[in-house]
């Protein structure tokens, strides 16, 4: 598909500029509460889908990368007292390394066998985190938020604005990957990975690079969610549901094309809110799985499979489209 | 910590009491992914739902093991529904639905979950029954009886199925078709059907082993997520499609784990299943009595 | 066409339009005063929870039945927090954002509390603690007050080794959760034992999640401890006393229990019956006759037809007494003030002693009780699934403090015999 580049952008740009104005405006604190969780999910759904989507490997340990991003955060407001960007970069890092760590696994383990492997790796570390007294351990830890920066009046609005710049940095690598050449290496090693190592495509180098950059979008997900939270325990911080949860959305919105994880987080992650809000917080997790089930049984393209089909008649009938 | 041979001793008693118990709960696991290659994550939530129908009747004054016993029909009819719906949807369409497989029994297992917490809350639930609570007394060890029941029923489960999939001719055509299916088509026999006899099996062989939970200790809802790793620990140790294999890792786990309850504290008890795990998969994926 | 992909967007964005809708303001008519606050329905704490918030309705329905406060009808909001840290900071925003409350009431106990105290003190407002222990060590703000009887850590554990002093002991073992009412509890403790030279021959620190407990109270039998400390949630509380019945914490012990929250929950009591015998615990209201005061017969006795209706805990020993005396405190404050805003009430609430049913309560600066009032009971005669016998003197027998006491404590053994 050919990349055109400036629609991107600019819508890009104008994301991010509504979410400036949205976070400087009158709107009910609590929106930002709730919108912080909906961005968070669309950067943990596009990153799953960079390894899930692409290459095919799927990753259940989406809450092992985001707990230790989280954690991540924790030692370094407590050791150095860093500042927001200094723990995002530094979470990146942390679980960029473990994203590398997990492809290299890729090496003996295929399919199913990987993913339960990285399920493992989410118990591992909610672990060693739970004895870890350094932060909290099980009892977790509380934290008094400093001053929000100059334009924005509360902490939280802060957050919301940096998790959509977040979301818009994490769309467009996954753009990226999709349509340059390690998106075709991908896809091709999905589909036979024998076959595509006897082509010469370097199968290793892009699967760890898919892991590493995923691993490492998780992990940003995750570094604000202790000043979002003003408090971090592990049990809630490694819980499956964020690994299912970014799984449910990448295949409700579509896990061909990078705007599929995008719009099914934005729903799935909406839904929820508004669920906890008026009905609610347990129903919210019964939505979780039963919107999965039926999109994988029903529609296993998601939304963007059924647009797809929407627009096919058309086409069908000679309409100019 | 404190060290002492008798210490030791009992850790190792008690492993293996729990390690029996553990395999009885993967074992429907080992034929449902063992054998007939369906990822089945959704195993550890039918097995605590399984707990909660036996604590249900439990309210009505039934004794938890006749419990377990009476829902096996059920659970094999509810086994045969999951396994026909899975196949005609995903395993006809081929590869590329495995993903789409694996989504759609972890869709399942968290419906079970929250459709439990709906039902009975997130509080933890116990049965009473004349065997628990007491112990009997071995010299200087108190064996707590909930778990010798526990470990009895547990072999005599897994030798029970063993032996039926060795001797029987359908246990052994669910072994075949495991092997060979082409060829088993080819003798005359049905695979499909097989097979869903198989996860019907594995699926009442789990309702007994939700039963069996809930007399070794408190369920709740969100105890699936434990089994999880517990599970496919001993099923992947075993070895894809060994019975005996079952029960051997399931009695290496018990005991590993009591081991390290003991001596290094219990909060590091919770990942020894994942650890083994990974530990497995990273040298000997096949396991140790793997095909 | 772009336009089913329109469609789509429409549709999210309508409803997020619902969303933002829900939140806007209504205009203000004379509007109830809303109290918001989380209470565990559900999960490991719900055996109290369930009867504070029927004592707490009781006090909304006093207290409008005379007028209501500042002329105005009093409306709890409730939602359940499933005992879960994990979930409160979500409850209170949503309490603050969307419902708009006026008056906060904390979560019941400590691990749930210590998730919303950052909130609470970021945006500057009054937070009527429920149980929370040591809720405001670390984050010290000015606006908090506990309801409970008790003030720093060692004033939680001191009259259980009080109690041990007359047992003639020189070891101690110490099995704490890892939470915070646990480890806060835990700190306390020891150094209390350290002070009277105990030798500590066990100290365990379990995972909250811990179901089996056979091995650890195992390991606790081959230490040969004189004292056992245990700091314990309900469901756990309820699984070491089940374990130690099942398999025996060896003839060394002489004393054993202190810090377990749930065994002084009806239905807990009730399901354990004789297993409780001899095991010694905190509590803050026993019917003995030590502790007769004016009011607690006549409230106990309304609570309980209710709470029997409710099918929940029908005694009301425990929370339901300091509940109530939160929604009395929260009706002196505002009544006097004649003020909802929170700097007025904190200062009133600082410098007044409030009259309640569990006594009089006069706060100090960090906003726990000035003078503690933790006592140790003994549980004896304890006889199974029986839960009216409980209402008599003498199956809860005070053993400490001197104040108190209605009689001596006896080692574990014996009083299980």
């Amino acid at each position: 598909m050919r990349l055109r580049g400036s629609p991107f952008w600019i819508g890009a740009a104008a994301t991010v500029v509504l979410a400036a104005i949205l976070s400087l405006s009158g709107v009910n604190e609590y929106f930002f509460f709730a919108g912080y969780v909906v961005l968070q999910f669309v950067v943990l759904a596009t990153a799953w889908n960079i390894l899930a989507g692409y290459a095919g490997y799927v990753n259940f340990g989406t809450a092992a990368f985001f707990g230790l991003g989280a954690y991540t955060s924790v030692v370094l407001i407590l050791s150095l007292g860093a500042p927001l960007l200094v723990q995002i970069a530094a979470a990146a890092a942390v679980t960029g390394l473990l994203g590398f760590g997990t492809g290299l696994l890729t090496l003996r383990l295929r399919g199913i066998f990987f993913s339960i492997a990285t399920v493992a790796i989410i118990y591992i570390a909610e672990t060693l985190m739970m004895n870890w007294r350094y932060v909290g351990g099980a009892t977790g830890l509380q934290f008094l938020r400093p001053l929000p920066m100059v334009p924005f009046e509360t902490y939280t609005r802060m957050l919301f604005f940096v998790m959509a710049v977040l979301a818009v940095i994490a769309v467009s690598i996954a753009r990226y990957v999709e349509s340059s050449w390690i998106g075709r290496g991908l896809r091709a090693l999905r589909d036979t990975e024998e076959a595509a190592e006897c082509n010469g495509v370097p199968t290793l180098r892009l699967k760890l690079f898919a892991c590493t950059v995923s691993g490492a979008l998780m992990g940003m997900a995750g570094a604000p969610l202790p000043m979002y939270l003003s408090f971090l325990e592990p049990a809630s911080s490694f819980s499956l549901n964020y690994s299912v949860v970014a799984l449910a959305g990448a295949i409700i919105g579509g896990t061909s094309h990078w705007v599929g994880p995008a719009i099914g987080a934005i729903l799935l992650a909406s839904v929820q809110q508004i669920v906890t809000v008026t009905i609610s917080s347990e129903i919210n997790v019964l939505v979780v799985g039963v919107l999965l089930v039926v999109f994988v049984v029903a529609a296993p393209e998601g939304i963007i499979g059924l647009v797809k089909k929407l627009r096919r008649p058309r086409a069908a009938a000679g309409n100019p489209s | 910590m404190i060290f002492s041979f008798q210490l030791l001793f009992e850790a190792i008693v008690f492993g293996i009491l729990l390690g029996c118990f553990y395999a009885a709960v993967s074992i429907g696991l080992s034929v449902a992914f063992g054998l007939l290659d369906v990822p089945h994550v959704a195993h550890p939530a039918v097995l605590i739902f399984a707990a909660y129908c036996a604590y249900l009747l439990g309210s009505y004054g039934w004794d938890p093991i006749l419990a377990g016993l009476a829902l096996m029909p059920l659970f094999f009819l509810f086994g045969v529904v999951m396994y026909r719906f899975y196949y005609e949807t995903f395993e006809k369409r081929g590869t590329e639905a495995a993903v789409r497989g694996l989504a759609f029994f972890f869709g399942i297992a968290f419906i079970i979950e929250v459709g439990l917490i709906l039902a009975f809350g997130v509080d933890q639930r116990m049965v009473e029954a004349d065997y628990i609570g007491k112990s009997l007394t071995f010299g200087e060890m108190r064996v707590p009886l909930r778990m010798l029941l526990a470990f009895g029923v547990a072999l005599a489960l897994t030798a029970a199925l063993t032996l039926y999939l060795s001797k029987t001719f359908t246990g052994r055509a669910i072994k075949a078709v495991a092997q060979d299916e082409p060829a088993l088509r080819l003798m005359g026999a049905n695979p499909v059907r097989i097979k869903q006899w198989a996860f019907g099996i594995a699926t009442a062989v789990t309702a007994l082993a939700g039963a069996l939970l809930i007399v070794v200790g408190p369920v709740e809802p969100m105890l699936d997520r434990v089994y999880i790793g517990r599970t496919f620990c001993v099923v992947v140790l075993a070895g894809l499609g060994s019975m005996t294999g079952t029960l051997a890792a399931g009695l290496i786990l018990g005991i590993s784990e009591s081991i390290v309850l003991m001596h290094f504290g219990a909060s590091w008890a919770p990942a020894v299943a994942y650890a083994l795990l990974l530990v497995v998969l990273g040298i000997r994926p096949q396991g140790l009595f793997g095909r | 066409m772009m336009k089913s992909f329109k469609r789509r967007w429409f549709l999210v964005a309508g409803v997020l339009a619902i969303a933002i809708g829900v939140s806007v303001p209504v205009a203000q008519a004379q509007q109830p005063i809303k109290i918001g606050h989380s209470m565990s329905l559900t999960g490991g704490l719900a055996g109290g929870g369930k009867a504070a918030l029927i004592a707490l309705q009781m006090w909304v329905e006093d207290v409008n039945a005379k007028g209501g406060l500042l002329g105005r009808k009093v409306e709890l909001i409730t939602y359940d927090d499933q005992s879960s840290p994990a979930n409160t900071p979500g409850i209170y925003t949503k309490l603050l954002d969307v419902d708009k409350v006026d008056l906060l009431i904390g979560p019941y106990a400590t691990v749930p509390t210590a998730a919303i105290m950052p909130l609470v003190k970021e945006r500057g407002l009054l937070l009527m603690g429920n149980f929370g222990f040591q809720s405001n060590a670390k984050i010290q703000h000015d606006m908090w007050f506990n309801n409970g009887s008790w003030n720093d850590a060692a004033s939680w554990s001191e009259n259980f080794f009080l109690a041990a002093r007359e047992l003639n002991v020189k070891t101690v073992a110490f099995l704490a959760a890892d939470q915070e009412y646990a480890q806060a509890l835990a700190g306390g403790a020891k150094a209390i034992a350290a002070n009277m030279g105990l030798k500590t021959v066990y100290d365990q620190v379990y995972p909250p999640t811990t179901v089996d407990f056979s091995t650890i109270i195992r390991a606790i039998r081959a230490a040969q401890p004189d004292v056992v400390y245990v700091m314990s949630y309900p469901n756990d509380s309820v699984g070491i006393v089940r374990s130690v019945n099942e398999i025996g914490v060896g003839s060394s012990v002489k004393l054993i229990g202190g810090g377990m929250v749930g065994l002084q929950f009806a239905p807990v009591m009730e399901s354990l019956g004789s297993m409780l015998n001899g095991w010694v615990n905190y509590h803050f209201y026993v019917p003995e006759k030590t502790m007769e005061f004016p009011g607690v017969k006549a409230f106990l006795e309304r609570y309980s037809k209710r709470a029997i209706e409710a099918k929940v805990d029908p005694l009301g020993f425990y929370l339901p007494l300091f509940d109530y005396a939160i929604g009395q405190m929260i009706e002196q404050a505002v009544t006097a003030t004649k003020s909802l805003d929170h700097k007025v009430l904190a200062k009133y609430l600082h410098e007044n002693e409030m009259k309640t049913i569990v006594g009089g309560i006069r706060y100090a600066k960090d906003g726990e009780r000035a003078k503690a009032r933790v006592i140790m009971i003994q549980f004896r005669g304890v006889a199974d699934k029986n839960i009216d016998q409980f209402r008599q003197p003498g199956k809860q027998v005070i053993v400490a403090p001197a104040e108190y006491k209605s009689g001596a404590v006896v080692p574990f053994d014996q009083a299980r015999k």
